[in-house]
């Protein structure tokens, strides 16, 4: 699967691992439903380790879509929940 | 896929459609798209052009402010040397005041400055896929039928889209942050035009609305620090005994 850390690049990352990003994905999610700062910072945080750690980097000239988003590694606490009430992190130009 | 990644990837796959939600004709799509890359490619330049004004206009703030540290110290100096504790006392309060604005700009700078350094990566990436996709829709349309096109260049249009929405984002967010700067930076100079660093010789013999901001603002402990120094530093003339005396204090 090719997952996309925006701001980063693009990573092609062993099918396998998928289960492990979504456990990650969603234990991050209700850290920021419940407010938890801390548990949020470390789960995105492992996240985004994972790919980068697992993950083989795709060069600039390479052209294929992402299977997979994830928001830039700034991330604040305050803009991953702007991205849950729906507002959303991409802005309308372009 | 729920959770934060799988609402990220919809919101950037939308934009990824918006940008090329056009041309069934294979031709016109390379076209279009092509086009709509270069224009993409343009907006970035812009929006690092805006990034780097903000950047400057901060360090002249900065500059500014930094002349203003010093000639509050000089002056506070000065009117102790004369025996016009007050006055000093006043000056120091000042100084004060523009030395914590003046680091808040300074970290803000630096941040700009990364900012900045991240655009331009993107734009390079940006850059290099767009003439990917030059190279490739020049070897699609001499190679293959309509159809076959059709999937190849959607597949190849799909990749630049989402290196164009994704610098989109770091773009928005960058000039968000920008704004945000801008918005203090226009404080301090409203601080500064207010009268809040202005020589103090022009200064009237009353406590006005700003001197009392000014005292409010600034920890007076920090003054008295300062002022018991420079009376040390005046008093014996020097360092070495200034450093003794300031030891004795803490």
């Amino acid at each position: 699967m090719i997952v996309r850390i925006s701001g980063e690049g693009q990573f092609e990352l062993d099918e396998a691992r998928h289960p492990r990003l979504d456990e990650l994905d969603n234990a991050a999610v209700a850290a920021v439903e419940r407010g938890d700062e801390a548990a949020f910072h470390e789960h995105f945080e492992a996240l985004l380790a994972l790919v980068r750690t697992e993950g083989r980097l795709l060069g600039d000239e390479d052209l294929c879509a992402s299977d997979v988003i994830l928001p830039p590694g700034d991330l604040s606490f305050e803009e991953a929940g702007a991205d849950f009430t729906g507002e959303g992190l991409v802005p309308d130009r372009l | 896929m729920p959770g934060v990644s799988g609402r990220f990837s919809t919101v950037v796959k939308a934009k990824i459609s918006k940008l090329l939600d056009r041309a069934e004709d294979p031709a016109e799509t390379l076209d279009y798209s092509y086009q709509k890359q270069l224009e993409s490619l343009q907006n970035v330049k812009k929006g690092i052009a805006d990034v780097v004004t903000a950047k400057k206009r901060l360090q002249m703030q900065s500059s500014k402010l930094e002349q203003s540290v010093v000639k509050l110290d000089t002056q506070a100096r000065q009117a102790l040397a004369q025996g016009n504790e007050e006055l000093a006392r006043v000056a120091l309060e000042r100084k004060n005041v523009a030395q914590s604005e003046l680091q808040s700009l300074d970290s803000q700078v630096a941040e700009l400055e990364a900012q900045q350094q991240k655009l331009v990566d993107s734009q390079q990436k940006l850059t290099t896929k767009i003439e990917t996709f030059r190279t490739k829709k020049e070897v699609i349309k001499a190679q293959y039928s309509a159809a076959e096109a059709q999937v190849r260049i959607s597949e190849a249009a799909t990749g630049v889209g989402e290196e164009m929405a994704d610098v989109g984002l770091a773009m928005q967010r960058a000039v968000d942050k920008t704004e945000q700067m801008k918005a203090r930076a226009d404080a301090v100079g409203e601080l500064e035009a207010s009268g809040a660093f202005d020589d103090l010789t022009q200064l009237g013999s009353g406590e006005d609305d700003i001197d009392r901001q000014l005292k409010e603002l600034s920890s007076t402990a920090t003054v008295d620090d300062e002022l018991a120094k420079m009376k040390a530093e005046l008093g014996s003339g020097t360092p070495p005994d200034a450093k003794q005396i300031e030891g004795g204090q803490a």
